[in-house]
This record gives structure tokens, sequence and C-alpha cells, in this order.
């Protein structure tokens, strides 16, 4: 016995936008049983996760900052997932984008520039994060070489270069020699909008790339082009779509955006560049990429979820005295629901004897 | 939107000062832990410093913990402490040094504490613990045992604290064993298992026949029980993973500490200081000596009081560097304060060079 998916035919369109709703009941349910084994009310878990957050201005405008980088990254990453192309790096690209964005608000700190620093610091972190995407691009494209290991085994290089920039030619020198830089100068940084909370400029930018990508994705041939060569390579052959220009085009938005979050991290609220610059947001804007079905909307709300509840899971720690697993183990069985319950909507499931039928040639060992 | 904003704000500051009347007799004391309480290393005894408070001020104080904050979330976690009523928020790794001097200023009524940092305010106090004088006996327990004269050593991060660990671990081995060489694999992380557990494989291939290490977790400790060596444990006293290898573990002891300082705040008499203490504050505990000769149990229990009694300074000049020149002798006939917490050299004698 085993099982196997098949397509179903015609799925009521009601059916596809309910499923989410759907994984979502369900997703509740099963955290509310563990919360009970708790020995915690469901009731209570809700308001201090879901509920908590969304009651003051300052803990909404957290919960913004720390959408901008999940945004934009998988945003990118959609790109890239659509067109059949495993991104996995968008960490590594996150981390280079920092480092190169953070090249002149270096070199000028203590000079008193104006915020012209700070712009051309977002440039040059996109380009930055474009050019190291282009390596597994370039590997992918001409070599075929899996762009999974690629890009992911250059996380590490870019990680391990920030740690030695900022443990020896980056280094504060009035820093005791601990591994960080010096603070970069107000002028670089992104312009907070709030008074009572810490919302940057950054929130506007990634407003900015989600309406342009929502454009680029549904109106335009290049968009058409990445669908088709990511769900019938064949087809996009023959209709004479270059492979290698998309695996590049798409491979470069996706890096600039990442390296756009990551010089948006540095400049937004971390203020210099140290060793550890990341929430691993370029792994966790996966996840958010797939809970929005990489669509940007959805990927907008994916990213309010995973933000919420990371937020509410810091309440329930005080609050509550719940652990920090419970968070994460939340966010898994959410992505978990929204998987199974999208499968489930395309796909019946059917079990098929494993006896093989007496027409199936025996092949030679 | 503002309006918006402004409205949720201030119905967001009325829910906090409701909450804030309603818990006016107990003090809200918030602690921020780099890892996983169950790391049962560094994270584990601050925590334990924590339970502490709890036993001895329980009555009067509510503590908080939020653990496995990330160094850039950091600024959020101590705010929503803040928010939450907190007074006293101790901050417990050298990375939250910046976000929690940002949201200090914010706060000028709270009182912070930040640990292993060097920047201060006037309601930001530092602390940290002389963990190198364990480290140096350590080295004199290492210096006896070992017959390989090989020792391997995982290091988190090349930074003052681990590197002058290192240091005082080759002073205290050479002090009784001029041969030994001293192996070092830096694992880049606080608290990974998997990493530390391959790093302390590596090391042990490499001829090493005892393990110590500046990481937070007992992989290291387990990967040398399983290949029959000896080790020591790290923060906490880890002799139950490891029964028959522990030598002694560093235990770093926050719990004088903690309730001291939070009683000051009770009493109103809290002010931004700076403490380095070890043996002597009862801030670094050596775990009971297992597993060893009773000369060399001997030995180390002396070199602790040694050092406890101010006799023996792991740092005491000449202290030479790896290219033999003597170090400047900055201190009382040992080296400073400020060198060793600034220390970005290796001594004499270590076959390793320090990643810049």
């Amino acid at each position: 016995m085993r099982l196997e998916l098949s397509p179903r035919q015609n799925v009521w369109p009601l059916f596809r936008l309910l499923s989410p709703i759907f994984a979502m009941a369900m997703a509740g349910l099963l955290a509310s049983l563990v919360i009970m084994i708790l020995g915690q009310s469901p009731q209570a878990a809700f308001d201090v996760y879901v509920l908590g957050p969304l009651d003051d201005s300052w803990a909404i405008q957290e919960i913004a900052i720390k959408m901008v980088p999940l945004v934009l990254i998988a945003t990118g990453l959609s790109f890239c997932f659509r067109a059949n192309l495993w991104n996995i790096g968008a960490e590594g690209q996150f981390t280079f984008g920092a480092i190169i964005g953070s090249i002149l608000p270096l070199l000028t700190q203590g000079m008193g520039f104006g915020p012209w620093v700070m712009v051309i610091a977002l440039l040059m972190g996109m380009l930055g994060g474009a050019l190291f995407s282009l390596i597994p691009a370039y590997l992918r494209a001409h070599l075929n070489v899996s762009e999974i290991l690629s890009s992911l085994m250059l996380v590490y290089v870019a990680q391990l270069l920030l740690d030695w920039l900022v443990r020896g030619p980056w280094r504060d020198p009035n820093g005791f020699n601990f591994p960080q830089t010096v603070n970069f100068d107000a002028g670089s940084l992104l312009p907070v909008l709030m008074d009572d909370g810490r919302l940057h400029a950054g929130v506007i930018l990634a407003g900015i790339v989600v309406l342009v990508s929502m454009i680029v994705l549904s109106l335009t041939l290049f968009g058409f082009r990445v669908k088709v060569i990511g769900s019938a390579p064949k087809a996009a052959g023959f209709a004479g779509f270059s492979s290698k220009e998309t695996i590049f085009a798409v491979f470069i938005i996706s890096g600039s955006l990442s390296g756009l979050a990551g010089i948006i991290e540095v400049l937004g609220h971390i203020g210099q560049l140290k060793p550890s610059i990341s929430t691993n947001a370029g792994f966790t804007a996966i996840t958010v990429a797939f809970l929005g079905r990489l669509t940007p909307i959805g990927i907008l709300f994916g990213a309010f979820i995973v933000a919420l509840t990371t937020i509410g899971g810091e309440n329930a720690q005080i609050m509550l005295k719940l652990p920090l697993d419970l968070t994460t183990c939340f966010q898994g069985l959410l992505l978990l629901c929204v998987l199974v319950s999208d499968s489930l909507t395309s796909y019946q499931i059917r079990f098929v004897s494993d006896k093989p039928s007496p027409t199936t040639p025996i092949e030679d060992a | 939107m503002k309006h918006i904003f402004k409205l949720l704000s201030v119905a967001g500051l009325a829910l906090g000062l409701a909450t804030g009347a309603q818990a006016q007799e107990k003090l809200k004391v918030g602690f921020v832990y780099v890892g996983p309480v169950g790391d049962f290393g560094y994270s584990y005894q601050h925590n334990q410093g924590r339970l502490a408070v709890d036993k001895a001020l329980g009555d009067k104080v509510q503590t908080t913990f939020l653990e496995n904050v990330p160094e850039p979330d950091s600024d959020r976690a101590i705010e929503q402490l803040v928010r939450t009523g907190h007074k006293l928020i101790f901050t417990t790794s050298f990375g939250y040094m910046e976000p929690t001097l940002k949201v200090a200023a914010k706060y000028p009524n709270v009182h912070f504490e930040h640990a292993t940092g060097f920047k201060r305010a006037a309601n930001v106090a530092t602390y940290s613990a002389r963990f190198h004088e364990g480290r140096y006996v350590q080295g004199v327990i290492a210096g006896k045992l070992t017959k390989s004269n090989i020792v391997g050593y995982v290091a988190s991060f090349p930074i003052p604290e681990v590197v002058s660990g290192i240091n005082a671990f080759m002073l205290g081995a050479q002090s009784v064993n001029p041969a030994i060489k001293v192996k070092i694999v830096w694992a880049n992380t606080w608290f990974d298992p998997g990493k530390e557990a391959d790093a302390a494989k590596a090391l042990l291939a490499q001829g090493a026949d005892i393990i110590t290490q500046h990481t937070d977790s007992p992989a290291p400790l387990q990967q040398a029980e399983a290949a029959g060596k000896l080790a020591f444990g790290q923060a906490s006293d880890m002799i139950r993973f490891a029964p028959k290898t522990t030598l002694t573990s560093i235990v770093d002891n926050w719990n004088d500490y903690y309730v001291a300082r939070v009683k000051a705040q009770l009493d109103g008499k809290w002010t931004s200081i700076d403490t380095w203490g070890g043996f002597s504050a009862n801030m670094v505990n050596m775990a009971p000596f297992t597993n060893m000769p009773e000369d060399v149990k001997k030995l180390a229990i002396d070199t602790e009081q040694a050092i406890k009694s101010g006799k023996l300074d792991p740092f005491k000049c000449p202290v030479y560097a790896q290219d033999g020149k003597e170090v400047p002798c900055n201190g009382k006939g040992a080296l400073s304060d400020g060198q060793v917490l600034g220390m970005n050299f290796y001594v004499k004698g270590i076959d390793d060079s320090l990643p810049k």
C-alpha cells in the first residue's frame, strides 16, 4: 500500500479562499491543545499572543519593524520559487548587502554628512545582495550546479566575512577589542517616523516593493515568463523564453531585495555592524513566502502572522511564563497546516496497492 | 493614521498604569538570556541566579525572563520588559550592550545591569566575573594529567574574555608542565551542541587527551567521555553529563550578586557600578575535583585557595607574549584589570594565531 496524490479537477474557487482560514483554525486548535497540556487557558494565551501585541502603538510599530525584512526577502524569494529556483541563501545575500551598504556610513562616520549617505548606502546594499546572488545564478545557469547547495553554503561565507570585518579592519578602535564597528552617524540612519516608537522609513520601502511586485508578477510579460519557466520549462522553451536570462533575473531581484533588507536592518535600528545582525530573517522568509503562497499580498499576511506571534511569544514568556519553544512550535504548526490544507484542496489522496501488475516487464538487475 | 496610533498608545498607557498599580507591592525584575535556560551552561546559571532571587526575596519580588533572545531583537525584548512594569532588568550577554543603553536612555527611571560589557550610564551598571581564575586552576590540573601533552580547547569567539581564558589556562598548565601544547578550535558559537561536538572530535583526532571548552553545552564533554578521555565542564557543574570524564567545572555563580543587587533596588540604594568578582567574591566557583589522583586534587585546591586569598594572580608578571616579548606590567606585580579585560594577544607557547 502507498499513498498517491492526484490533482483534483475543477476545484471550487471558494475552497481555495477558505483553505488558509481552515488551516489557521486547525493550527489554533492544535496549539490550544498544547497550551492546555502546559496548564494554561487557551483563551488567555490567545489574548497574550494575538491581541496583546495589537493593543498599542508601540507594539504595532514593533510588528511593522519585524515585518520589513521578512516582506522584502520573501517577496524576492517568491520570484525565484515561482521559477522553480530554490534560493535558500537569502540570509547570505542579506548579510552581504548589509556589509556593502555599510561601507559608506563607515567611511563618512564623524563627518556629519546628510541623508544622502543613507540613500547611497541603501543602493549599495541592494547592489551587494545582487552581486552575491550572481554566484549561485551563474553556477546554475552555466554549470548546472544546484542553487540550493551553492546559495546555502554562501550564507556561511558572508557571515564569516562579516565576522572577520568586525573583528579586524572595521573594528571600533575604542571598543576594547570587542567585535563591533563604531556607531554610525545619525545622518546615515533611516529616519524614524513616529514619536513614540522605533518605526523607520524602511516600512515605506517595503510597501513600495510589494506594490511593484504585484504589478510585475501579475501584469507584465516578465511575470508570466517566470511562471511558465517554473511550471512548464518545455513550453517556455518553445515560446522562446530564455531560461538562463530568467535565472539571472530572478536571482538579481531576490538578491537585491535581501541585500536591501540587510542594510535596512543595519540603518533602521542596529546602527552599527556586529557579528550578528540577523534574526534569521533570510530563513524565516522562506516560511513566509510559502505561508503567502508566493503572492505579494499573501506574503504581507504571512509576515504579519510571523511577526505577531514572535512578539506575542515574548508577551507569553513575560505574562504566562510559557516557553519560547511554544512560539516556534506554533509557527511550525501554522506552516504545516497551510501546506496540508492547500495540498488537499488541489489534490486528492488515493491509496494504491503496491502489488506489481502482471504486465510490468521485469527489468534486469 | 497617526491619530489612531496616538489614541491606541493612550489606551495602552492607561492599561500599563493599571497593571502597574496592581503590582505596586512587588518589585518586578527582568532577565534577558542569550541562550535557552536549558543550555545547562551560561544561561542556565543566570537562571539559577534568578531563582535564587525568587527564593531569597520572593515575597517582595516577581521575576521574569526572556530566553534565546537574538542580539538584533534585544532592543524590543528589553523594552517589552520595561513596558510590562519591570524596574530592574539584567541583560546577560555582551551583544546586548548597545540595545541596553538605547532603551536605558529612553527610561531613566528604570535600572539596568549589563553583563560583560564596558559601557555604563547613570541607570546602567555592568558586571562580570573573573572566569580566568578558574581557567588557571584547570590549566594546572591539565598540565599534571595530560599524557600526550596536547590539550584541546573548544573556543567560542575571539573576544577578550575568551582570549584571557585561553591564556590563563596556558599559564596554569605551563606552571607545572612547560612542554604542554594547547590546540584551539573556534566553534564561532556560544551554544550549538552539534558544532561543539564536531570541534571536540577534531581535537581528539589531533591527539588531545584532555578537552576544555569555552562554549556552553555539555557536548564536548560527552565527546570526550565517549572517547575515554578527560574534560572540563563550563559555566555549571556538568558532571551529570560525563561522570567518568569530568575533572571539574568552572561554575558561574550569579546568585549572591543578583540577590544583593535586587536588595539594593528594594532599599532604594541601587547605583550604577562596575563589578568584576572572582573566587574571593564567590562569583566564580570550582565544582568538586573528580576523576583525578589525590595529589593533583590537592594541588588544584591549593591553587584555588592561593588565587582566592590574593597570593597568586593568574597573570602575575612577567607574562610573555607569543613572540617572546615581555608584556608591560601595568598592575601591581601582575597585568592590570584593563589589560585582561581588553586582552588581544596570546601568551608564549600557544600554537595558534588569533583570528583577526
